[in-house]
């Protein structure tokens, strides 16, 4: 009788002991958020100021400047990105939800897939490879573009998710009514699921707001304050990379609140979007 | 519209199979609404298509020259124009292997407790915030490691290892900072939130009947986990894993910033080493002539090859338990 009551004792103390120890792995696994954003913050804060903003990087080694240039450089790479992948990725996520039976659904849903595994690196390589080697110079519009493509297969996905979700009744009604087929999908479904393709359009913007590997040999990065899509750009993650790597004081202080201004848009844009879906879908 | 054009227009609802139905008893507007959004579906196909045929023959002239030898021999020589992919893959396998070894315990640990253990309240908003993980730019995460990181390891951490474990191959020699371990725990920290939601998403996928037939013979908590529930998801935990390994292989920035960048394989962890995505990273923009630029895409159409088929190894996985099909409960 005591053997078994050891035994289950025993029982009990390892099973409380497991779930200990994997309350101890949450914790273990949300330090290192804390670290990084707590280190952004102490390392990064104390250099925002207006000038960084605003002013042109200093010459090397000297002390003061900003990174306007990059951000210049990142809005525009980020916005030509955005106007060409996500109409494509909205777009090929509607015609995979309204034509389900379709062969071409099958291809571009697994081909979405694929793309979405791939490293941006290699997708850089692409844009080097088709558009930089052929121009022969290196230009935002490339990175753009290598941009524009890690973007399409989330956006992609998002849309032909939400999609999914709208109540065929609804579709039917509208249809019922004398709709035809494409208003039906672009004032009925496309509406109903503006919030969910909203959020899915954002996540797919922050995450590419932080790529950096496409864009080294693409849009390559610059000194200068450049408007023409057409020329090397900077752009705020490059920036990053170039002043955390390079070997003077003043440059990893600017690539601490470079990073901080990166993660607070990254962050921002991300945190904001699922908190609006969550709303929108308390099951999600 | 007219109302009863409108009508002899309306088509049967998006869920019924579109085919057979001829493009004659289609409006204008459905018609143009359908090639639009088809060019847009076939756009991605052709695109991938493309990005496969560039890099073919971007790699050509090394493809030519050194065939499937690349990846046997280790030379990496610029100005002798000889290359050989050897100490890269090394590296890519040997630092995403380490990331798993150091990931895979924390998410499945961190994922079965959020499932099965935690207080309904706190499931959500943990899971959420260990996402955000995943949002961090891979940029930042290569910043932090450079500053944070390899200074605490190089002080604190690897010493440790070293009087600990220095007789074992893997800890000896000299200590710098910059290597394979600090990658392998970089990355480690980054594939973590990958893996975590989608084993957490396989958990919350088996049927509570599991669990209470578990509990109802008389199994504690964790009896039930471990008997009952692991077993049923084990295909798509395997897949979350394969997942977070696709994501280790092709990961860039964060991993040139603290590998160190040699071309050298070493038995010692705490010695520099090279990626194959960081080797692109670093020399594509400054490569001396025709044929390092083709040996870097010939690098960039292996790891092409090589993600594309971890990650169908991984779908595939998941999906099985996804679908509740046999797979998953055969297992038991």
């Amino acid at each position: 009788m005591g053997l078994i009551r050891d035994r289950r004792a025993w029982r009990r103390v390892r099973s409380n002991a497991m779930v200990v120890i994997m309350g101890a792995a949450v914790l273990l696994a949300v330090l290192p958020l804390v670290l990084i954003l707590a280190d952004l913050v102490i390392k990064g804060a104390s250099s925002l100021n207006f000038e960084f903003f605003t002013s042109m990087p200093a010459p090397a080694g000297e002390s003061g400047g900003g990174v306007a240039h990059a951000i210049v450089g990142t809005l525009i790479i980020v916005g030509i990105a955005s106007a060409i992948g996500l109409p494509v990725g909205i777009a090929a996520g509607i015609y995979c939800a309204e034509y389900p039976a379709s062969r071409i659904t099958w291809v571009t849903r697994f081909m979405a897939d694929v793309l979405n595994g791939t490293p941006s690196i290699v997708v850089g390589v692409f844009a080097w490879a088709w558009i930089v080697a052929t121009q022969k110079h290196f230009s935002g519009l490339a990175g753009s573009a290598a941009l524009a493509m890690l973007m399409i297969p989330m956006v992609l996905r998002t849309t032909e998710e939400m999609i999914r979700l709208v109540p065929n009744s609804l579709r039917e009604a509208a249809l019922a009514l004398g709709y035809p087929r494409w208003r039906t999908s672009l004032t009925i479904v496309l509406r109903t699921t503006l919030p969910g393709i909203i959020t899915g359009s954002l996540l797919a913007v922050a995450r590419i707001a932080g790529e950096t590997a496409p864009l080294l040999f693409t849009a390559l990065g610059s000194q200068y304050m450049i408007t023409n899509p057409n020329e090397p750009m900077a752009a705020l993650p490059l920036t990053v990379f170039t002043y955390a790597t390079g070997p003077f004081e003043e440059w990893h202080r600017f690539a601490w609140a470079a990073a901080l201004v990166l993660i607070l848009v990254v962050l921002a844009l991300s945190i904001g979007a699922r908190v609006a879906l969550s709303r929108r879908a308390p099951n999600g | 519209m007219t109302a009863p054009a409108a009508l002899n227009t309306a088509r049967p609802p998006a869920h019924e199979p579109a085919a057979g139905v001829s493009l004659e008893r289609q409006s204008n507007g459905d018609r143009v609404f359908r090639v639009v959004l088809t060019l847009a579906a076939i756009a991605i196909p052709v695109l991938l298509a493309f990005l496969v045929f560039e890099l073919w023959s971007g790699a050509r002239l090394a493809i030519d020259r050194f065939g499937l030898g690349f990846i046997t021999t280790s030379a990496w020589d610029p100005v002798a124009e000889n290359f050989g992919a050897v100490p890269l893959v090394f590296g890519t396998l040997l630092s995403s292997f380490l990331a798993l070894l150091i990931a895979v315990p924390l998410s499945l640990g961190v994922a079965i407790f959020l499932t099965e253990f935690a207080p309904m309240r706190i499931r959500q908003p943990v899971a959420f915030v260990i996402g955000l993980l995943a949002a961090i730019p891979s940029v930042v995460y290569g910043l932090w490691g450079i500053f944070v990181l390899i200074p605490l390891l190089r002080t604190t951490v690897f010493p440790f290892l070293e009087r600990l474990l220095g007789f074992l191959p893997f800890f000896e020699g000299p200590i710098y900072g910059p290597s394979m371990l600090t990658a392998g725990i970089i990355l480690a920290i980054m594939v973590m939130p990958y893996i975590m939601s989608v084993a957490r998403e396989v958990l919350v996928a088996v049927p509570n009947s599991q669990r209470e037939a578990a509990l109802a013979l008389g199994a504690t908590r964790w009896e039930a986990v471990r008997t009952a529930v692991l077993p049923y998801a084990r295909s798509g935990i395997f897949g979350a894993i394969i997942l977070g390994l696709g994501r280790a292989l092709g990961e860039t920035m964060a991993v040139t910033m603290v590998i160190g960048n040699r071309h050298e394989i070493s038995a010692s962890l705490f010695a520099p080493g090279y990626t194959m995505a960081a080797a692109i990273a670093n020399e594509f923009s400054e490569a001396v002539g025709d044929l390092h630029l083709a040996a870097l895409a010939y690098v960039a159409l292996l790891l092409f090859a090589v993600t594309v088929i971890v990650n169908a190894v991984a779908r595939l996985l998941i999906w099985r338990v996804a679908r509740g099909s046999a797979a998953g409960s055969k297992a038991i």
